[in-house]
């Protein structure tokens, strides 16, 4: 192939990689707006009136109130705030370990390279709910405890995905002849590993974001979670739950859309991000 | 007599992008003219890189979706788009692969040669796939194994059944002889000579001068992304006074035993 | 003295031999040709020679000592033949080349004719099969190796190319008295570039070691 080159300005028309740009930018504005949102929330989400219980939505109270009264909508952005955080704790915490364990497998090779895949498998075998709840239930429950549960159960995935991509270098012409340059493993893991590892780290840590707002969710649901006064989506579920044979169906509904819309976005975020950051993607 | 396939001007860009959003225009092929009859053996000559597999590709509109071609390609005579010629390969037209990776690395080579009989129409695809080894000189056991089972001779002499399952009219063979041994260079290249000799049109892609003389009527000569010369096989010979074009004769005395020349300025 | 003394190598324990008790040397300076058909372990030795692999019996010497590239280079440089695998993708030639250990000065001091200077800041994919070759090579030449392995480094050239690069090949290494194995099927070209060609004769299968 002729290395003719020949920048081209793009146009906004039929370009599909600014398409995915925009829909990217979109997505984290909605997501970004959650948080900040979430915060003014805070305090009209414990705000009692018990003239307005067991409303259903209305101008005034767009998802209804629940049966202290609390406005719905505060209750919701504050929970999705809180869920988000601990989200995101939870998966950068995650996405270190699964790059810790990754590297050090693919650097050093052998027993360490073995152990790592032993502990993986260990992982991938036991249930995953079951291991979330025992560990919640052992660090006691709080959303510390939360977060380190969260963190401790969802890397190894990411830990496979990274080892995968990290033995492929390893096992390239390229640092064979690195090595035989004389350069050692710290160089080869800093020059050359970390390169190739930097865009699927970005992207798995991105996906492993939504698993980690799900499983909080669960685990607050199932009472493990974060303090029960907090109003975290899990927990607003949990109490809705008594309230929906009386027909206060939009305690439920509402609070549960709203934390599927947002692990979506962030799911396209994630997914879209992995074509972009690839600098020879054809289709995009 | 009348050209089976004939390729006018062809021009294929590759859009890419880089880091971001800067997007940037590779152009791969520059302007490939090439004209195959029905009977004859036409080599592309030309260095890995000066896009013959991409032609080979762009013929049976097998490019990727962010490639934009320009040009013209003529089947018996017919304009077709690259959709149009899609329909036709692996029928009339049919591409006989560079590597063993083109064949499915999970599934036994039988079952490959196989599905190729059954897309061929064969009403047997299974007695006709083990014929097609045999005549081949691959027993029954091949039919058993998979892809990285088979020496690469093997693997050449089975992309090879898969690729004249149909009795092609245009045969577009991509480097089908490298790595191999010299005997089986001789077999290869003669099943070519023998299938135009039977009324069909070979295109030989190739980068190796000396082997594609023995067979070819007209030698292409390709580079950077276009065709520079049309020679005559019997113009390769002695310090090559007869070839025209100076980069056709640059690289015949550039060949080892031939001076090694290196011309300067082609 | 390059020199494998009854090399013995295979790519795991219940795997068949690819090198089965090898004798080879190169002098230095020397230029040797190593042909035979592709598949056959040609490609293992280099490897093995050049310390990328370690045989499983036998040895392989450099001036008569076991080479210890510990925080230096290899006195044995290995050129295979595809230099884009050979590269990082993420580089730019001046980075590949940097990697050797040298400094601006000398990649500005290499011979134009192996490296054209407004390519330094190209990435490996961005430059042709011939020109990233001779990037292969000068990187090979810049770690000051004594013995140079050059496996089928012209297969994917055309001929000019491939005439170019050896006659740049042969210049260095005969300037810095370097020892070259050059391994390629074909023997027109060996016979054309090296001193003395060796056959090359794949292990038989079954064999093991007494």
């Amino acid at each position: 192939m002729t290395a003719v080159r020949e920048v081209v300005a793009p146009t906004w028309f039929g370009d599909r990689r600014r398409r995915t740009l925009a829909w990217v930018g979109l997505s984290a504005l909605v997501v970004l707006g959650v948080v900040v949102a979430g915060g003014p929330a805070a305090d009209a989400a414990q705000t009692t009136s018990l003239t307005d219980r067991n409303l259903g939505p209305s101008a005034a109270h767009w998802f209804g109130t629940d049966r202290l009264g609390r406005d719905m909508l505060a209750r919701t952005l504050a929970g999705l705030r809180l869920s988000l955080v601990v989200g995101v704790a939870a998966a950068v915490v995650s996405a270190g370990i699964a790059l810790t364990l990754a590297c050090l497998a693919a650097v050093f090779g052998g027993v360490v390279d073995r152990a790592v895949g032993w502990l993986v498998d260990l992982f991938l075998a036991l249930p995953h709910l079951v291991l979330l709840i025992l560990l919640a239930f052992a660090l006691g429950g709080g959303t510390g405890a939360v977060v380190a549960a969260v963190a401790l159960t969802h890397w190894p995935t990411l830990t496979r995905v990274l080892r995968g991509r990290a033995r492929e270098v390893m096992s390239s012409d390229y640092v064979a002849i690195s090595r035989q340059l004389g350069h050692g493993r710290g160089w080869i893991a800093r020059r050359h590993l970390a390169g190739h590892l930097a865009g699927h780290f970005v992207v798995g840590t991105v996906l492993l974001f939504p698993h980690a707002i799900l499983h909080e969710a669960a685990l607050s649901f199932l009472g493990l979670g974060v303090d029960p006064g907090e109003p975290s989506i899990g927990i607003l579920l949990a109490e809705s739950m008594r309230y929906l044979t009386a027909g206060a169906w939009w305690l439920a509904v509402l609070p549960g859309l709203c934390l599927l819309v947002v692990v979506k976005l962030v799911d396209t975020i994630g997914s879209n991000a992995r074509a972009l950051l690839d600098p020879r993607s054809h289709h995009l | 007599m009348t050209a089976l396939l004939e390729v006018r001007g062809l021009e294929v860009d590759f859009v890419q992008y880089e880091r971001g959003l800067r997007r940037r225009t590779v152009h791969a092929l520059t302007g490939m003219d090439l004209t195959v009859a029905a009977g004859e053996v036409v080599a592309l000559v030309g260095a890995s890189g000066a896009g013959k597999s991409l032609l080979a590709h762009a013929v049976l509109g097998l490019l990727p979706p962010n490639a934009v071609e320009r040009g013209e390609v003529l089947l018996d005579g017919e304009l077709l788009d690259a959709a149009g010629r899609r329909r036709h390969a692996g029928r009339g037209m049919t591409l006989l692969p560079q590597a063993v990776s083109f064949l499915d690395p999970v599934r036994p080579v039988g079952r490959q040669v196989r599905r190729s009989a059954e897309l061929a129409g064969h009403p047997a695809p299974r007695r006709a796939a083990a014929e097609a080894l045999a005549r081949r000189g691959l027993g029954p056991e091949v039919l058993r194994r998979h892809p990285h089972e088979l020496s690469g001779g093997m693997a050449r002499r089975v992309l090879g059944a898969m690729a004249t399952m149909s009795n092609p009219r245009v045969l577009l063979a991509d480097e089908p002889t490298t790595g191999l041994p010299p005997a089986d260079v001789r077999t290869t290249l003669g099943g070519f000579r023998a299938m135009a000799d039977d009324g069909g049109a070979v295109v030989l892609i190739t980068h190796e001068l000396r082997a594609a003389l023995d067979v070819a009527d007209r030698v292409v000569i390709c580079r950077d992304g276009r065709t520079v010369d049309v020679a005559d096989p019997a113009g390769f010979s002695g310090d090559g006074a007869a070839l025209a074009h100076p980069y056709t004769r640059a690289l015949w005395q550039a060949l080892p035993g031939n001076g090694f020349s290196v011309a300067e300025g082609v | 003295m390059l020199q494998a003394d009854g090399v013995w190598f295979r790519h795991g324990r219940d795997r068949p031999w690819v090198l089965a008790g090898v004798d080879l040397a190169v002098g230095a300076g020397e230029v040797i040709g190593l042909c035979g058909p592709s598949g056959g372990g040609k490609s293992t030795l280099g490897r093995v020679l050049a310390g990328h692999l370690r045989p499983d019996r036998g040895r392989v010497t450099v001036d008569d000592a076991a080479p210890r590239p510990r925080r230096a280079a290899h006195p044995v440089q290995l050129v295979l033949q595809q230099p884009e695998r050979a590269m990082d993708p993420r580089w730019t030639v001046r980075q590949v080349l940097a990697a050797t250990g040298a400094d601006d000065a000398a990649i500005a001091a290499l011979d134009q004719r192996l490296v054209v200077p407004s390519r330094l800041d190209r990435f490996p994919h961005e430059i042709s099969g011939g020109e990233l070759q001779r990037v292969n090579l000068a990187r090979a030449l810049l770690a000051r190796p004594r013995y140079l392995v050059a496996d089928e480094i012209s297969a994917s050239l055309d001929a000019v190319t491939q005439a170019r690069i050896w006659t740049l090949l042969l210049e260095h290494c005969r300037e810095a008295a370097i020892g070259v194995l050059a391994i390629s099927h074909d023997r027109p070209l060996l016979e054309t570039v090296a001193g003395s060609v060796v056959d090359w004769t794949p292990s038989p299968v079954g064999e093991t070691p007494a």
